[in-house]
């Protein structure tokens, strides 16, 4: 399924450029080889644990430490008293919030960091929590964000000079007056609420972080799991005052981040404490329940749309109202003005006259953060609304949905297409990827399908009133189609606390013609190692397997933002590509000089300059590398060596697009739901490695099932999150996946060297509402319109009669 | 990585050892066997015994075999065995629905049928199909043995008739010829405890019900059994009509609670639904020649 052509085969059998190859880094992961967090071991290293708040919100009377200090192995116990000494207690969000780092004066969600021991082993740390003495004096909390701003709520952020209540921030986009107008004149309004529950990354590897801070030097090294080591080196440097050369983060390999590992958590700046008091590396290794419980979370969108419509299907107005529940901190990690990520995209990609959503954020009494997740800050949320109200009006038209997509879908004549929130989207063909689907799917086919089942099911004596007589079941055919804005950003539009999102790159090519790419951002699993050697080999016509991709070091790496939102290979894809070009420019000068010609004399075949018309006379890049570092005189003002570094400022977002079907079977009697076919036709532009693509589109996918039929973190009424478990926060297996029907239509963007627009977290953001529709379509002989995510067995029973219920809180 | 509290370790070499053992450290000792249960609780600290005995040795309590009337199962028998076993596939076929969809296939090669019984976690699909099977409980202490109704073996979830030095080694399945017996669970998510689960044997004579058993998980009855759907169903004729009647008892008869998995009502109609297509699965079988 390849749409690149034809490349020359490196003797290691690889593309010299795009194509599929295995991936360089599986070796050392298949042969255990990898070198995880948890496998390092300093000599000499202590081990912390965190002693976590058991209650959602209490104010903290006393800590009593002396019987953990008497422990024989214990070497340090932290509170946040001994903190706020150091200044310490609080550190910022990158959402220009503050966190507590450890309690001081209250405890805000259960699970939150209320004291630190460090021992000589974790067995030791773990034992001594239990000796600490915490005395709480519980206070009401809030679980219920539509609560949350009643007169009267408790005030959780009452360590906010002058807070008086638990609002964090009203932000709009669009145009209201325009909206409201369309709305007004408009034949159809829908309106419909939706909540996209709270959900966890729940990366196998849970977060954790070893501190070394050496005394004598004052050189604080911290292996950390993060997907931003850059970002963590420049913010260790600003909350904790150390000098910035005198810092070097080093993220080993990642064990999947999805978003859970953007952020700085208390456990890391604990684990430096613990080092710079005790004068030993301390390792801290979050356990699978403190990684669900406490780090962070991704959506909580509490979502009102409306739709307006003429009567024959023209889609006009989209209006949406948000409430946004962030928790007991703001951390959501996200550049630094968009407070709602770029929930700007939620118009989706249809041709509208207007449209206008208003966001509001809330704290309440659970975990901090909110944009983790594989989730395009935001997109998700805006996607799963836009598709679910496209639905929802289709519904109410009698429409079929394809109809209605197709009908609405923005022209390739649009293109560039400003939306109406003022985002310009780069490139799309979109009806004919929509068709593509169609096709793939046997729409047509399906639908009728689907009616002669419901004709049995009807004979067999369903109905409303007996939904599971007969034995029949029901058969559900879900459509989405998206638009990512992905590949943060800009520097004249985008920052985190400052930081522009632009990306360093340095590319060495050795005496011998291997070369050393040095890249800012860090694979997570994405296949990095493999996908920037092949940019590199594309570019330059060295084979892939010469070329050794170095990344998560920030000694040994260019500074840049780090891997998320998809942004690796629109931003680092592309500066990888304009560093490979600037060698390449330089390898021309250095081969004219060798062949006694004039640069202009020279034209690029893949891996060697030739005179024009004499391909006898050539110097491959190999050749000019040795040359390059050799005698050979260089005209005037040429270094030599063949080495080059860029910052690369992206110019726009990409916008990556796919349309998505889903077909479900359900089981009336017992509300069961499973995903039979899953049709998944992507456009991320040029693909550099079809099958890391399509591995990119499986995780999502699973990820997008587990999403829509098992997965959130709940609360009870008290504020204890019941999800903090794999028991209990359920993650899709193979055996809830169909086999991934994929496809492909290639649009490249524009603006982006290689044409590329990133794909890591399409099949994420497109699937939820492929997979949520099909259920509801699935449901249309009970007449039913929405009911909200994880479509449990026990949800769409409820749905079926009528009372389905909310998800976020159990009762 | 979640730790435990300290404990102390042995490891048994016979039932005898075992039972001296239990005997020896009281009520803080707790057998482990395949641990899939008591190990988790214990990284969460829930549990805290003091001294485990390891009876992973006694692999002489891992056999599945026809003894007369019974089929009796080892108590250190795994679940992936109990699946695996031509012998209980020949006799009733609700054994191998039930392993298929028990946990994942690491806990089924590991965790035990004595393990699963004394655990008595309320939603457990081993105890459900034994209870329905009307099977015994075998036991030994350091005073001899004694051999209990699977159905009298629980006093309440996670609560069961063992004492502290007592040790179940054997789980017996009266044998019924011809008899046909399934399983139907309905989970959020393969590998997870049921939301409510039924099994369930019958066995024929003359196109009537001449015996039953049926059993329910996850959804509180007294001994994962339905006594009063198993009475009514005895000497009715196997048609839809009588087994509809029969899972409309076992629905009224069970208690289940509103959580996660879902509200009571939804348990309770789920329990109509799989009892039906348990006997209905079951009757086929037996009409088919049984199992």
């Amino acid at each position: 399924m390849s749409t690149t052509a034809e490349v020359p085969v490196s003797p290691a059998g690889n593309p010299i450029g795009f194509g599929r190859m295995l991936r360089k880094e599986d070796q050392r992961f298949l042969r255990g080889q990898g070198n995880y967090l948890d496998d390092i071991k300093l000599p000499g290293m202590l081990h912390g644990a965190i002693l976590r708040s058991p209650y959602a919100h209490a104010r903290i009377v006393s800590i009593d430490t002396a019987a953990a200090e008497a422990h024989p192995k214990v070497k340090a116990v932290i509170t946040g008293k001994m903190l706020e000494g150091l200044k310490l207690a609080w550190m910022p969000t990158l959402s220009q919030d503050v966190q507590a780092v450890l309690a001081t004066d209250k405890v805000r969600f259960q699970g939150q960091e209320v004291a630190f021991v460090v021992a000589e082993d974790r067995y030791s740390a773990r034992d001594a929590l239990e000796l600490i003495q915490v005395e709480y004096d519980p206070l009401p909390p809030v679980v219920d964000a539509r609560r949350a701003l009643e007169d009267g709520a408790p005030v959780i952020r009452d360590d906010i000079e002058g807070k008086r209540d638990n609002h964090i921030f009203d932000w709009e986009a669009g145009d209201r007056e325009a909206t409201d107008r369309v709305f007004a004149g408009a034949d159809v309004v829908v309106a419909q609420d939706m909540l996209y529950p709270r959900v966890h990354p729940a990366p196998m590897e849970t977060c954790g972080s070893i501190a070394h801070m050496d005394r004598v030097t004052g050189q604080l090294t911290a292996w950390s799991t993060t997907q931003a080591p850059h970002a963590h080196r420049t913010l260790y440097a600003l909350v904790a005052g150390l000098p910035e050369h005198k810092v070097r983060i080093i993220s080993p390999d990642i064990g999947g981040g999805f978003g859970n590992k953007v952020g700085i958590y208390p456990g890391y700046v604990l684990a430096v404490v613990g080092s710079i008091v005790t004068g030993r590396p301390v390792k801290w290794v979050e356990d699978r329940s403190e990684n669900l419980t406490s780090t962070s979370f991704a959506r909580d969108y509490h979502m009102h749309g409306e739709i307006a419509a003429s009567r024959d299907g023209k889609i006009r107005g989209l209006r949406v109202k948000v409430l946004a529940d962030h928790g007991a901190f703001n951390g959501t990690a996200q550049p630094t003005k968009f407070p709602a990520g770029f929930f700007h995209i939620f118009p989706g990609s249809y041709d509208l006259e207007a449209a206008h959503c208003q966001v509001t954020g809330v704290y309440t009494n659970k975990a901090p953060g909110g944009v983790a997740y594989a989730c395009s800050f935001r997109v998700t949320e805006a996607v799963y609304l836009v598709e679910r109200m496209v639905d929802v009006l289709a519904d109410e038209l009698g429409m079929d949905p394809a109809e209605l997509r197709r009908r609405n879908l923005l022209r390739p004549e649009q293109f560039p297409y400003t939306n109406k929130t003022g985002w310009v989207y780069d490139s799309g063909n979109y009806g004919h990827t929509l068709e593509v689907a169609l096709e793939k799917a046997g729409y047509s086919e399906l639908r009728r399908q689907q009616e002669e089942g419901r004709a049995r099911w009807r004979a067999a004596g369903g109905s409303p009133e007996k939904p599971g007589a007969g034995g029949q079941h029901l058969m559900g055919i879900g459509i989405s189609f998206f638009t990512e804005g992905v590949g943060a950003g800009p520097k004249k539009h985008m920052d985190i606390l400052g930081l522009g999102m632009a990306d360093g790159c340095e590319l060495r090519v050795h005496p011998t013609g291997k070369a050393q790419l040095r890249l800012s951002v860090q694979t997570q699993g994405q296949g990095h190692e493999t996908t920037f050697a092949q940019i590199v080999a594309h570019e330059l016509g060295i084979p892939p397997e010469d070329v050794e991709v170095i990344h998560g070091d920030t000694d040994n790496t260019p500074f840049g933002l780090g891997t998320y939102g998809s942004r690796s290979t629109p931003v680092s894809g592309a500066a990888a590509a304009v560093v490979s070009r600037r060698v390449k420019d330089k390898a021309r000068i250095i081969a004219a000089a060798a062949l006694e010609c004039s640069p202009d004399d020279l034209e690029w075949e893949l891996g060697r300059w030739q005179v024009k018309g004499d391909p006898d006379k050539v110097k491959t890049i190999q050749e000019i590398a040795m040359l390059a570092h050799g005698t050979l005189e260089l005209p005037e003002g040429v270094e030599g060596h063949l080495d080059a570094s860029v910052v690369y400022d992206p110019p726009n977002l990409t916008y990556p697009y796919g349309a998505y079907i889903c077909v479900v079977d359900l089981d009336p009697a017992t509300g069961r739901v499973q995903v039979e076919r899953f049709i998944a036709v992507d456009d991320c532009g040029p693909r550099i490695n079809p099958m890391i693509v399509e591995g990119q589109v499986h995780g999502g996918l699973a990820d997008g099932v587990g999403m829509a039929l098992m997965e959130a973190i709940q609360f009870d009424s008290s504020g204890n999150c019941v999800s903090g478990s794999l028991m209990e926060y359920l993650l899709p297996t193979s055996l809830d996946c169909p086999s991934w029907e994929l496809g492909e239509t290639v649009t490249p963007s524009p603006h982006h060297p290689l044409g590329a627009k990133g794909v890591g977290e399409s099949a994420t953001v497109g699937s939820p509402p492929a997979v949520v529709n099909a259920v509801i379509d699935a449901l249309e002989p009970f007449g039913v319109r929405h009911a909200d995510m994880p479509l449990t067995p026990a949800q769409v029973w409820l749905a079926i009669r009528g009372r389905p219920l909310r998800t976020d809180i159990v009762e | 990585m979640q730790v435990p509290a300290p404990f102390e370790y042995d490891r048994a070499s016979s039932v005898e050892e075992a039972v001296a053992l239990l005997e020896r450290h009281g009520a803080e000792a707790r057998p482990i066997a395949g641990g899939h249960s008591l190990l988790p609780m214990m990284k969460l600290r829930l549990a805290r015994p003091e001294r485990l005995v390891d009876l992973n040795d006694l692999t002489d309590l891992s056999y599945v075999r026809a003894e007369g009337e019974w089929i009796a199962l080892g108590a250190m028998t795994r679940h992936a065995e109990l699946a695996a076993s031509d012998l209980l596939a020949r006799h009733y076929k609700v054994f191998q629905d039930a392993e298929r969809v028990i946990a994942d296939p690491v806990v089924r090669n590991r965790g035990t049928v004595g393990g699963s019984l004394c655990q008595g976690d309320p939603a457990e699909d081993l105890c459900a199909v034994v209870a329905a099977l009307g099977g015994q409980v075998v036991l030994r202490s350091s005073g001899g043995g004694r051999v209990v109704a699977a159905r009298d073996f629980y006093l309440g979830p996670y609560e069961t008739v063992v004492a502290p030095a007592e040790l179940v080694t054997e789980v017996r399945i009266p044998i019924r010829p011809g008899s046909g017996s399934a399983y139907e669970k309905v989970e959020r998510r393969p590998g997870d405890w049921a939301i409510a689960a039924v099994g369930c044997f019958v066995t024929l004579a003359e196109g009537s019900v001449a015996d039953c058993g049926i059993g329910l998980a996850a959804v509180g009855a007294n001994g994962y059994c339905a006594p009063q759907a198993e009475a009514q169903l005895r000497g009715q004729p196997a048609t839809e009509e009588s087994f509809r009647s029969a899972a409309e008892a076992a629905a009224a008869s069970c208690r289940p609670q509103s959580d996660q998995r879902g509200p009571a009502d939804y348990k309770r109609d789920l329990v109509r639904e799989l009892t039906q297509r348990a006997l209905r699965r079951a009757a086929a079988r037996a009409m088919a020649g049984g199992a």
